[in-house]
């Protein structure tokens, strides 16, 4: 499988800390990669570099052939890289509708949005299928800041999705949701990677990540450590030493600190 | 947010046009002219800040732009005062987007808190120039040619071109509510880095509005300009009209399309009433001041917003208590 989404001896720091330190990954095409990795390992940063927020100081990302090394946050959007971010971000006093709306059309020049009406037929109904697809359809008129945390998790995939982007970066799609909700998470991840999407995933829930990726890479203190199937990276001394920890009772233990 | 009947509209502006025929007396008609001409001026700043929550506070650069140009062009021109002066208006309206440009590319390179003083730093800068160039007459003005119309008929053409600007200024910022563009406005006040990521060009959104916003507010000092025949550095670029403009539209509703009208309509005509009718040009300080104190304390959101949601509750404590079934009210509650 060939690389859609690739990063190459990424650095970066800030003040004095090496949040990235020559950090390399690669998400191929049509797969669910996850990303793990301690607290401060440099996750985050990762995503951030990926998706334009965050400058590179050293390395390049390469996305299906283009490089997005210092592309902005917009134009890596409309190329087809989506992301959602850890601490839920949606757009509180609009309603949830408008919300999915704002992501419709990904590469529409600027110019266009002043000639134009808040949407379509086409981009009204894309809207309410994929808010169909997370089950808020029937909260689309409801202002977002009214939604529960959980539903605003959904929300945030739900339009980061109506846009079709060719990958998708989730940011803990698990973290502080009820046992029910992840599995409803990771069912719709699955089917989603059925038709074709790529998905790379920070997550600290080890159970949703063994379960759903096909490969996934560990970071510690800014680099990749290990990258292998999740069976390989579960049995490796170094990521048992570094994150996993050595016994079931301290990775019981990390799975509720993290 | 509020809903507005079309009919309700049609009823105000029906209101506004008839308003000099009945009301003759031009004490009257003046404040008429100086409350349009500020609710169209709230209507636009709105338009742009109350949309994106970036507050400006250098509106009055524009409006000053647009009264320097009617002064400027009128007497370096040699017009006649009359009539043919009302083109100079949208003249002024365009060399306050060309002025907005610049500005709004210095100034929007800054987030929210940071944004509002460097408009406020802007605007000095513009007085300054103002009041020291030599171009602009300095402090001691401009004469703008008079118009010879006599003084119980002067106010009224005045009255209906703001009242055509007020239209203007509505009927724009209604249209960037509709469109594509005033979404993305909201969603850059909402969360700009989110926006950001789903593909807003938020920089090019925000300058966008912002250039639109002054058109207007460029319109209106070019009105103000010919309509008192003289102008002032220090009175077009005027700190009191960039809070003036803001605080109305706070009143009224904050990014709501009624909200800057009815802000506009209460404050500057009770203002210009005080004012006339206790030749007492500061006793509206006070009395604004109870106002605010008032308006931040019982409904923070504006008039608009803290109306239309005791609307909405009364609508739904009769819709309770039609239905007499306790455990229908329990479920609404």
């Amino acid at each position: 499988m060939a690389a859609l989404l690739e990063a190459k001896d990424v650095s970066r720091s800030f003040g004095g800390v090496h949040a990235l330190a020559g950090c390399s990954l690669s998400v191929d095409k049509g797969s669910i990669t996850g990303l793990i990795g301690p607290n401060g390992s440099g996750k985050t940063t990762m995503f951030n570099v990926m998706t334009g927020y965050v400058k590179p100081e050293m390395g390049t990302v390469f996305f299906d052939g283009h490089d997005v090394t210092n592309a902005r946050p917009d134009k890596i959007f409309a190329l087809g890289v989506g992301r959602t971010f850890q601490l839920t971000r949606i757009f509180a006093r609009i309603s949830v509708i408008e919300n999915m709306l704002v992501a419709t059309q990904r590469d529409e020049s600027w110019l266009r949005g002043l000639t134009r009406s808040k949407s379509s037929k086409s981009e009204l109904d894309a809207a309410m299928e994929w808010l169909d697809f997370v089950g808020l359809s029937r909260l689309a008129s409801l202002q977002a800041g009214s939604l529960s945390y959980g539903q605003r998790k959904l929300l945030e995939l739900a339009y980061v999705l109506v846009a079709d982007p060719d990958v998708i970066l989730l940011d803990e799609p698990a973290g502080g949701v009820n046992l029910t909700l992840i599995n409803e998470i990771s069912d719709k991840i699955l089917t989603l990677n059925k038709g074709g999407k790529t998905f790379l995933i920070v997550e600290h829930n080890m159970e949703f990540v063994m379960k759903i990726c096909d490969k996934v890479t560990v970071m510690h203190q800014g680099c990749d450590l290990v990258t292998g199937t999740p069976a390989e990276v579960r049995a490796n001394p170094a990521v048992l030493d570094a994150y996993l920890g050595s016994s079931d009772d301290e990775l019981e233990e990390e799975e509720v600190n993290g | 947010m509020s809903k507005v009947k079309p009919s309700a509209w049609g009823l105000g502006l029906v209101a506004l046009i008839v308003f000099p025929l009945i009301v003759t007396n031009p004490a009257w008609t003046s404040i008429g002219v100086f409350t349009l001409m500020f609710m169209a001026c709230t209507t636009s700043w709105n338009m742009f800040s109350g949309y994106s929550g970036y507050v400006s506070l250098g509106s009055a650069i524009f409006f000053g732009c647009g009264a320097y140009t009617m002064a400027l062009v009128s007497t370096h021109g040699n017009m006649a005062g009359g009539a043919g002066l009302f083109w100079l208006i949208p003249l002024g309206g365009l060399v306050a987007v060309v002025v907005a440009i610049p500005i709004g590319a210095i100034a929007l390179r800054v987030r929210r808190h940071t944004f509002v003083v460097i408009t406020i730093a802007l605007f000095f800068v513009f007085q300054l120039l103002a009041i020291n160039a030599s171009f602009t007459g300095g402090a001691a003005g401009i004469y703008i040619p008079l118009i010879p119309w006599g003084a119980s008929y002067y106010n009224v053409p005045f009255y209906y071109v703001a009242l055509g600007m007020v239209v203007f200024a509505t009927l724009l910022s209604a249209a960037v509510r509709r469109s594509r563009f005033g979404l993305q406005l909201l969603a850059i006040r909402d969360d700009e880095d989110r926006a950001l990521g789903l593909g807003v060009r938020v920089t090019a959104v925000k300058l966008t509005g912002f250039t639109m916003s002054a058109f207007t507010l460029g319109m209106a000092g070019g009105l103000y300009a010919m309509f008192l025949g003289q102008i002032y550095p220090q009175f077009v670029f005027d700190p009191t009209f960039d809070v003036t403009v803001a605080l109305m539209a706070f009143l009224g509703g904050f990014g709501t399309l009624l909200g800057p009208l009815l802000g506009g309509l209460i404050l500057e005509a009770s203002q210009q009433y005080l004012t006339e009718s206790f030749s007492n040009g500061s006793l509206y300080l006070i009395l604004f001041g109870v106002l605010f104190l008032l308006v931040i304390l019982f409904m923070p959101q504006g008039i608009v917003v803290a109306v239309s949601q005791w609307w909405n509750g009364r609508a739904q404590r009769r819709e309770l208590s039609a239905t007499k079934d306790p455990a229908a009210v329990g479920a609404n509650t």
